[in-house]
């Protein structure tokens, strides 16, 4: 009885949360989105998140710091450029040649003076500007978030992401777009102070300060891939989606294993308890 | 559960069976005891970011002849001396004095690299750091406990019972080191 | 601990040690030849599990508390680091951050499974007070701990629990100012919310203890509420429930790694992986899952301080629950209409943690709108007023009343006697 009762509840229960949390804000649902990491047996495609990172040097890379991603982190394994000749992604040729392009900033340990010097695989991602009030004076007041957990600290993950960049939209007549501003509409806001039209009818979706970021062929694949607006997007998407959880593919597997013994450990102690039960009535 | 009672109790049972469950259930618990012991003890095992600057480069051409740099590598230091031939014969002559550790001055140093010596920075005594141009040797005497190393860095005299410990390291170009 | 002892010493060494320190009795009585009710269900698995669940945590947390680092700088991006770079560093967290779900879902479970068999009941009521404690105590733990990743919720969560405190007249303010050490919630509320978030686990295993002493001096309840008259009624806590217990516990861990494993942020928010920011509130900000119905319940009044006092008074019921049960038969089994207000008790904690995670003013379903566009039906807020006012009816009202109108069926003479009756039901 106690179980049938519970189960009613937990259903009845369930079915209410179910439906959707809403906010004053307004947004369209992500679009329909899908990478290879996508479920339990997922895991990351080297190429395109190689292609990701890419994107990422070349376009985003230019607001958007990642403060948390270190140059070595593209070699270990799972990363983009691992291989598995470099135990230490310190020693990957590939990381080390990304890292040398850029110059860091230190102290000459002999005289003190600040230098610039090529950077080591140790080194984190460069950061665009020195400071966040550096950061919103370049872009208008507004703040281009950190990228590092970005498909983990949006409601809607990667494929928030991917509508956000693949989702401008032309401005719908009587909507007023203050200057600086961009109208797209899986952008969370509220439009209703721009609206002049009629009330029931407030375009969904925000205003967003960065203008549209990707366009077809702005960045060139080296493995010969077409350069789409959403070959771009969907490849960035994965390099973030990489980025926001390194070890994603390492908890994947080591969670089959667990599951699968658990279940034959599951099995055997159920048939132990029946043998332990089997002369007491209970 | 309540639908084993009432149930006729099968008689005969193998007891050597019903054995061999309980014993394969109580092994997969320690097994699975055992399974969560590592990542739980692995996890004080250095970390990524730790590893990632086991392994550094250094530039020699900043160090003058007959001085000496020092760098810190895992948390301890190097030193990179760039010795003068004075040094180096002083070491050499001594090769075949009586020696704590023997070594000879030629298997403290790369090959043709012998002005410059490279060693982990830290008394085998009890790991303070020597510094140099103290002792009776010409080399590194070490203020905690009173060890003196000659200029190839062995121990001639003192509590210390092992040379200055030599780091991995290889010549990447004549001016570039790889420590590590 | 208590009756007669059976344990008898076998060798020298044991003997010895026994006329000294007799802590192998204390588990063996405890343990192994402890009588158990022989008709304990699955319902009955949760206080193992629960035990499972703080060993977890204190572990996990100990091993946290190695690379994580207490200060508004580098706190964030040391549970980063924890995730990407410290050795097996993301299971670790990961379980230890899922771990106090599970942990609150177990003992949830067990708290339902008491109210039902009436495991609050003399002689039982001081561990039922004791349980409470525990609760009390995990509850204060579990917010203290979600405040230490320093993400936007863990920050803004804690200024408004903190703030809640504020609506004491008098001495609210300085309530708050004390337990902030400051003039809002910043460095040093993250350092002693570290301190504090450390020390509760083991003052929870304290109670626990005294939770398992008090449950080894009157004996369990069991789902007939009948205490055990003979040997027959019983059996050997191992194997019998050792056993089952381990395998509950083994079932509860396959669920528990489907989440650490393949859904490891179901449970949480995406506003924490945002650094917290004092100067800008997440959009919809709503506490853990398990804090839901008290959520609710605080939001149902628009007073500060009476929200904040029914909230308290939400969990402050639960201590004296004990004395307004009026009825003589413990178990539920036997009292079918007490039944019908038991499960729609569940249903209403369920809906209080609906309308806890919903904005208060979105609507539960509307029927037409006002001239001026305003809608018209249930709204959150009334959803929960009706809610909270059951939550509280059911303690006050119908507990107390109902033990004295209803009309309870026959209850059987012994533990043995049930277990008959109910196999027969079951299959009839």
């Amino acid at each position: 009885m106690l179980r049938k009762g519970f189960a009613i509840a937990a259903v009845v229960g369930l079915l209410a949360s179910a439906a959707p949390a809403f906010a004053k804000t307004t947004e369209e649902e992500p679009k329909e989105f899908s990478l290879s990491t996508d479920g339990p047996f997922g895991h990351f495609d080297a190429a395109q998140v190689q292609r990701g990172y890419k994107v990422y040097r070349e376009v985003c890379s230019a607001c958007h710091s990642m403060n948390l991603l270190s140059f070595r982190n593209l070699g270990q394994p799972d990363g983009p450029f691992y291989d598995a000749k470099y135990k230490n992604p310190n020693e990957n040729a590939f990381v080390k040649a990304i890292a040398k392009d850029y110059n860091v900033a230190d102290i000459d340990t002999e005289t003190g003076d600040v230098i610039q010097r090529p950077g080591t695989p140790a080194d984190s991602f460069p950061k665009p500007y020195p400071n966040e009030y550096a950061a919103r004076a370049g872009n208008g007041g507004a703040l281009p978030p950190d990228l590092s957990v970005i498909t983990k600290a949006r409601e809607g993950g990667p494929a928030y992401v991917y509508s956000i960049l693949t989702g401008y939209h032309d401005t719908p007549r009587g909507l007023t777009v203050p200057a600086g501003k961009y109208y797209n509409p899986y952008m969370p806001g509220d439009l209703s102070g721009f609206w002049s039209g009629p009330k029931d009818k407030v375009p969904v979706g925000g205003f967003i300060a960065m203008p549209p970021p990707l366009v077809a062929d702005k960045v060139s694949f080296d493995d010969g891939t077409k350069s789409t607006l959403q070959q771009e997007a969907t490849d960035v998407v994965a390099f973030l989606d990489w980025a926001a959880e390194p070890k994603a593919g390492e908890r994947k597997r080591t969670g089959f294993a667990v599951l699968i013994y658990l279940s034959l450990f599951a099995g055997l102690l159920y048939a132990s308890y029946r043998r332990v039960w089997k002369d007491v009535k209970h | 559960m309540a639908d084993t009672v009432g149930e006729i109790t099968p008689a005969g049972e193998d007891p050597s069976r019903r054995d061999f469950i309980h014993v394969a259930a109580l092994a997969a618990a320690a097994g699975a005891v055992g399974s969560v012991v590592w990542p739980l003890v692995d996890q004080m095992n250095p970390s990524g970011d730790m590893l990632a600057l086991a392994s550094l480069e250094f530039d020699l051409s900043k160090v003058a002849d007959g001085s000496e740099v020092t760098i810190k590598w895992r948390g301890k230091p190097v030193f990179v001396r760039k010795r003068t031939p004075a040094e180096i014969a002083k070491a050499k002559a001594d090769d075949n004095a009586d020696l704590k550790d023997p070594a000879k001055d030629a298997d403290r140093h790369k090959p043709g690299k012998a002005e410059w010596l490279i060693l982990i920075g830290s008394c085998t005594h009890l790991g303070c750091v020597p510094t140099f141009g103290g002792g009776d040797w010409g080399g590194w005497f070490c203020p905690c406990h009173g060890s003196h190393y000659d200029t190839a860095g062995r121990i001639r005299k003192g509590p210390a019972p092992k040379n200055l410990a030599l780091p991995e390291y290889a010549f990447l170009s004549d001016t570039k080191v790889k420590i590590g | 601990m208590s009756g007669h002892s059976t344990y008898e010493p076998k060798t020298g060494f044991t003997r010895w040690l026994d006329s000294r320190l007799p802590i192998i009795r204390l588990g063996y009585d405890s343990f192994v030849d402890y009588p158990t009710p022989k008709n304990l269900n699955y319902w009955y698995t949760f206080g193992g599990i629960l035990s499972l669940c703080l060993m977890t945590q204190i572990v996990t947390g100990i091993i946290l508390a190695m690379h994580y680092v207490p200060h508004v700088d580098h706190a964030f991006n040391s549970v980063e680091h924890i995730m990407r770079d410290v050795n097996h560093g993301w299971l670790i967290r990961y379980v230890h951050a899922n771990g106090a779900s599970m942990f609150l879902f177990a003992v949830y479970m067990h708290m339902f499974r008491g109210l039902y068999y009436g495991s609050y009941k003399a002689p039982r009521e001081v561990l039922w007070i004791l349980g409470c404690v525990i609760y009390l105590l995990m509850m204060a733990t579990a917010f203290m701990g979600y405040v230490l990743p320093w993400g936007q919720m863990s920050f803004h969560g804690a200024v408004v629990i903190t703030n809640l405190l504020g609506a004491f007249p008098v001495v609210g303010e300085s309530i708050t100012t004390w337990l902030w050490g400051g003039f809002a919630v910043d460095n040093p509320t993250l350092n002693r919310f570290f301190s504090l978030h450390f020390l509760m686990p083991f003052m929870i295993a304290g109670v626990v203890i005294l939770h398992v002493w008090a449950l080894h001096v009157t004996g369990q309840n069991n789902p007939s509420g009948i205490d055990p008259k003979s040997k027959e009624d019983t059996v050997p806590f191992t194997p019998y429930a050792t056993v089952k217990d381990g395998f509950a516990m083994v079932l509860f861990l396959i669920l528990f790694s489907v989440f650490v494993f393949f859904q490891p942020n179901a449970m949480g928010h995406a506003d924490n992986y945002i650094p917290a920011n004092p100067l800008v509130t997440p959009a919809h900000i709503v506490p853990e899952w398990y804090f839901l119905p008290f959520y609710a319940i605080l939001r149902a009044v628009p007073d500060k301080l009476g929200g904040a006092l029914l909230m308290f008074g939400a969990i402050g019921v639960l201590f004296v629950l004990p004395w307004l049960d009026t009825s003589k038969v413990k178990s539920l089994r036997y009292r079918p209409t007490a039944r019908v207000f038991f499960f729609l008790f569940v249903l209403t904690c369920l809906v209080l943690g609906w309308c806890g995670g919903e904005l208060p003013d979105n609507m539960v379903f509307q029927v037409g709108s006002t001239a001026s566009g305003d809608p018209i039906g249930l709204n959150f807020v009334w959803l929960s007023r009706i809610a909270a006012a059951y939550y509280f009816a059911y303690f006050l009202v119908v507990m107390p009343v109902l033990g004295l109108v209803e009309t309870p069926d026959a209850v059987p003479d012994s533990i043995s006697a049930s277990i008959l009756n109910h196999s027969a039901e079951k299959k009839g």
